[in-house]
């Protein structure tokens, strides 16, 4: 899904509604939503990694989706609308508090060479050689393998987390990135990096490499 | 590790390689590094391996993005 980042609006490609919802109907759209409030809030922790800018961001997706009631033929459908309507409340939080999200690090690591984590020679070589993962396809989709990924991004600093699912999880450009937090292309590019190589040894600890 | 390689112009140790293949990820390479990366990548037994697992997280990546936002 591409997002607009200008439009507050749910993105175009969820399903159009179906036709107007009558006042009963509309009572079950309400109790539907407090059911999937769990999901976005599931969401919303990962992505900004503080309870208070989660609950805001969830409240204003709820309010968003009350104020106009659609029917969907199914629980997924309603489910994909409203991590739309997340995705882009969730961009417009982290826009308003700018470099305030990734400037609270609090972490040492800064100064660290991001492949210090990697055994290589002093000539560059591998000092050992990376692991086979195989070809894991089928068990990527698997729950215990989401179960993982989420264990895995929680571990990440927070201000390197919300760069890391800025860009993958909102599938938001490097660039755009940059702009809306007014970073340097270095700063994120040097973040990004140390996330993907935590993630990489998370997931080759708990998931790849196991018994 | 290869006498050629090291020869040519184009040479990345293996620990560039690996820093490429992640920067790649998030940023276009310039030229120079593509080639030298191609080059490598087409001599080296070891920095495939890691290739793809950059290409495994690439896919699990796309998987979780998508899990439980569009079925339960």
């Amino acid at each position: 899904m591409k997002l607009n980042p200008a439009s507050p609006d749910p993105p175009a490609t969820v399903p159009p509604p179906v036709h107007p919802v009558d006042p009963l109907s509309k009572l079950e759209f309400e109790r539907q939503l407090v059911v999937l409030r769990p999901d976005l809030m599931r969401f919303a922790r990962l992505q900004l990694r503080n309870e208070t800018w989660a609950e805001d961001a969830v409240s204003e997706t709820l309010l968003a989706a009350l104020s106009k009631p659609q029917s969907f033929q199914a629980r997924s459908q309603l489910k994909t609308w409203l991590v739309g309507i997340l995705k882009h409340k969730l961009i417009d939080g982290l826009r308003q508090r700018g470099r305030e999200v990734v400037l609270d690090s609090g972490y040492e690591d800064d100064q660290a060479d991001p492949l210090e984590h990697m055994a290589f020679t002093a000539s560059g070589h591998f000092a050992t050689a990376p692991a086979d993962w195989g070809n894991p396809e089928q068990a990527l989709g698997s729950q215990q393998f989401m179960q993982v990924m989420d264990a895995c991004t929680q571990q990440l600093p927070p201000a390197q987390a919300r760069l890391f699912l800025m860009r993958e999880w909102l599938e938001m450009s490097s660039e755009e990135i940059c702009k809306e937090l007014t970073l340097t292309p270095t700063h994120l590019y040097v973040q990004l990096h140390r996330a993907r190589l935590r993630l990489r040894e998370c997931l080759e600890l708990n998931w790849f490499a196991r018994p | 590790m290869n006498t050629l390689i090291s020869q040519l112009p184009f040479r990345r140790s293996c620990k560039e390689v690996v820093a490429l293949l992640i920067a790649q990820e998030d940023r276009a390479l310039p030229l120079a590094d593509r080639l030298a990366l191609r080059l490598h990548l087409s001599i080296c037994k070891t920095c495939p391996v890691f290739q793809r697992q950059v290409l495994t997280l690439r896919n699990a990546m796309k998987q979780w993005r998508h899990y439980g936002s569009d079925d339960t």
